[in-house]
């Protein structure tokens, strides 16, 4: 059992406040991923979470367990860094079996000469040596166990770390941004790996990132962090579709949501950029509401209608098999974003005027707190998936 | 150290490749001096190269002199035209007094052993100091840093008298624990090693915590091997003032049998050799002998930790 949870972490560095009460739980076997952009307090959470750093209040508990007291060395929890953090002195076979030897040999055989005389300490560095090269075969390092990190790619010196992690067996496996310094064709295929590596231990990972094409194929779910504190936790695709907080909406999703101003009118039509939504949001009127549309949730309308958004063709960008307008609306000083089909639009040309609509259930409306506002059917919807998730 | 290395180098552009405009795009990126070398070309570099010279001669002349006098038989070394071969070798004279008037062998063995033993505890001492103040968060770390750098300001000649006076304390005066007492301390070792260390990345030491390594672990196994080149520039410091320390010693011991080098030919000097200075060089020449070829064997890493010391 190796659930983890956090009970209302808060650290600050001197004056400022780097986590604000943050809580999270996550399950045995789960995939988190903790999603924020730099700065916001993620590797301190992992820190917090190893043992290497202590929160100032709240409680980290593994596996029902807390841990507080606990030494890095005893929480059961491995680490790949950022940059990996490998001994550059060492081979990577010794990278790799410094983890055991710590673990199985004791003071006086782990000495330099001596050690190797004593009792038991032949037997024990043979076992480790056959565990680290098993464990370097499954990750295709196993001809490079001589050399030392120095001397390896970014690729390898990955993998080498990802292997001491792996061969001593934790209960959870923490990394943190690990594939940030790799090149973009790399990262994808180690993405893969990982995905791989974690159904193959089916042990807890948490995974922190700033890339959210990480965060979204990865994990089984995401907790989108803040300014130290976590805005929404919930599935991937929840996220993306269904974001609790206007920042999360603004934060996930590329091109970025299209966030347009609008004022709640009567029978909670919503007008906004020139268009009037029925958004059916229980608002009075005159309220001030944004409204967040998502760039492929827009295609195109053949003529100008009462909940369309018209304007002229600022800027085309082709992408195969989609391609993204850029429309200057009509007498506001706002764009508009769209992804639409390259086969539906062939014919678009800057400077030409264009009306887009959205799917009306696709628009994503956020009060003046950017605290999402939901239609009714929405909320209920919401509730049940969270019930689901806790179950 | 720049100036030295490019030298040679410049010469080699200025006549050959200067032309080639890549060549002189990277030269104009190097520092001023030596771009301005490259546009006056010969002359400076010769004037660069003179003055060198100079300065390396100045400091070989005094150990070629020793060198040569030890060679040389009494009526040769007050002659008022100087060779460096004698005209009549009396080395193995010199020498052979060297090592049996007085107990230089001994003088070199205390001056190994004190050596040794200061350079050791040292590093004991120094390399888990370093790290807490590279590493560890304490309340007062700034203070105790502070007073590190104090520490490094006051010449121990000005303590003399305190750690006499605390030696005599202790019962230790005249014993090899009176040599090595009052340096077992080294600020400047600890203020070496805490720059190195504080250039090592936060997260080996993380990923050192949870492979399960101890902080002393951490020091040993980590921090010292990476910080490898500052600890053998530190140790040559070390060995070379120390083997080279007259002060101290004058103070500390009067048995002969524990007299380190340097003390040992004053001793050697008053008693056995008078004016006869032949023996005395002899003996001076073996004294520094160990020294000179420690350092050229050791002579990279000096350099390499004294640089990078400087730069991080
Ligand atoms: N040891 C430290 N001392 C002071 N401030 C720190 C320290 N570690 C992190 N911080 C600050 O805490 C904030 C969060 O850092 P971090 O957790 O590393 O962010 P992230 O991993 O999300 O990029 C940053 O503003 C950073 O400057
Ligand atoms: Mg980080």
């Amino acid at each position: 059992m190796s659930s983890i949870v956090f009970d209302e972490i808060e650290k600050s560095y001197g004056a400022t406040a780097v986590l604000k009460k943050v809580s999270l739980s996550i399950a045995d076997g789960e995939f988190m991923t903790l999603l924020g952009p730099s700065g916001c307090g993620k590797s301190t959470l992992l820190r917090i979470l190893a043992g290497l750093e202590l929160q100032n209040a709240g409680t980290v508990s593994i596996g029902e367990l807390p841990v507080d007291g606990i030494r890095p060395k005893g929480r059961d929890v491995a680490m790949v860094f950022q940059s990996y953090a490998l001994y550059p002195h060492m081979t990577v076979g010794s990278n790799m079996g410094l983890p055991l030897r710590m673990r199985r040999l004791n003071a006086w055989q782990r000495l330099p000469v001596v050690g190797r005389l004593l009792p038991g300490t032949h037997a024990t560095t043979r076992d480790i040596a056959a565990e680290v090269a098993k464990t370097a075969e499954a990750l295709g390092i196993g001809h490079l166990l001589d050399r030392k990190p120095g001397q390896l790619s970014g690729g390898q010196r990955q993998r080498v770390a990802v292997g001491r992690a792996m061969v001593r067996h934790p209960a959870v496996f923490l990394m943190d941004e690990p594939l940030s310094n790799l090149d973009a064709k790399l990262r994808v295929q180690m993405r893969g790996e990982i995905k791989e590596l974690h159904q193959r231990l089916g042990v807890t990972f948490v995974y922190v990132t700033h890339d959210q094409a990480e965060a979204m194929t990865l994990s089984d779910r995401v907790a989108v962090m803040l300014d130290g504190e976590l805005l929404q936790v919930a599935p991937p695709q929840r996220i993306y579709a269904d974001p609790d907080d206007r920042r999360v909406a603004e934060f996930i999703g590329s091109p970025k949501i299209n966030m347009l101003e609008g004022i709640v009118q009567e029978h909670g039509r919503v007008a906004v950029a020139g268009a009037t939504l029925n958004s059916a949001i229980g608002c009075t009127a005159g309220t001030a509401v944004s409204v967040g549309i998502r760039p492929e949730a827009l295609h195109l309308d053949p003529h100008a209608g009462i909940e369309s958004f018209t304007g002229s063709v600022r800027l085309v960008e082709h992408l195969g098999s989609d391609l993204f307008v850029h429309l200057d609306l009509a007498g506001q000083d706002t764009r508009l974003i769209a992804r639409l089909l390259a086969e539906r639009a062939p014919h678009i040309s800057i400077g030409q005027t264009l009306h887009l609509a959205s799917d009306p259930e696709r628009i994503l409306f956020f009060d003046a707190n950017g605290h999402r506002i939901r239609r009714d059917h929405e909320t209920r919807a919401a509730s049940v998936a969270q019930l689901r998730e806790l179950a | 150290m720049s100036v030295t290395r490019s030298g040679p180098a410049i010469t080699a552009d200025s006549r050959t490749v200067a032309p080639v405009p890549g060549r002189a795009a990277r030269v104009m990126t190097r520092p001023p001096v030596v771009a301005a070398g490259q546009g006056l070309s010969a002359p400076a570099a010769i004037i660069r190269h003179a003055v060198l010279l100079i300065t390396g001669v100045l400091i070989l002349v005094p150990f070629v002199w020793m060198v040569s006098l030890s060679l040389k038989p009494p009526g040769e070394i007050f002659r008022a035209s100087f060779s460096f071969f004698p005209q009549q070798w009396y080395a193995v004279q010199n020498y052979t007094r060297a090592l049996t008037e007085a107990p230089l062998p001994q003088y070199m063995l205390n001056g190994f052993v004190v050596c040794a033993v200061i350079l050791i505890v040292q590093i004991l001492v120094c390399a888990p100091a370093a790290y807490a103040l590279a590493k560890l968060e304490f309340k007062g770390r700034h203070l105790l840093f502070g007073l590190v750098l104090i520490g490094l300001l006051i010449p121990h000649q000005v303590l003399a008298l305190p750690l006499f006076i605390l030696g005599y304390q202790f019962g230790i005066l005249n014993t090899y624990a009176a040599l090595v007492f009052p340096f077992v301390v080294s600020p400047f070792g600890i203020f070496l090693f805490r720059q190195f260390f504080k250039a090592i990345p936060d997260d080996i030491v993380h990923a050192a915590r949870l492979d399960g390594l101890s902080e002393l672990a951490i020091v040993w196994r980590i921090m010292v091997p990476m910080a490898l080149p500052a600890v053998i520039a530190f140790s040559i410091f070390s060995v070379v003032s120390h083997w080279n320390d007259l002060f101290w010693p004058l103070i500390a011991v009067r048995d002969e049998n524990l007299m380190p080098p340097s003390l040992g030919i004053m001793a050697f000097k008053n008693e056995e050799a008078g004016n006869d200075y032949g023996p005395l060089m002899a003996a001076s020449t073996l004294i520094v002998l160990p020294l000179a070829v420690a350092f050229i064997a050791a002579q990279r890493w000096f350099i390499e930790g004294l640089t990078t010391g400087a730069i991080k």
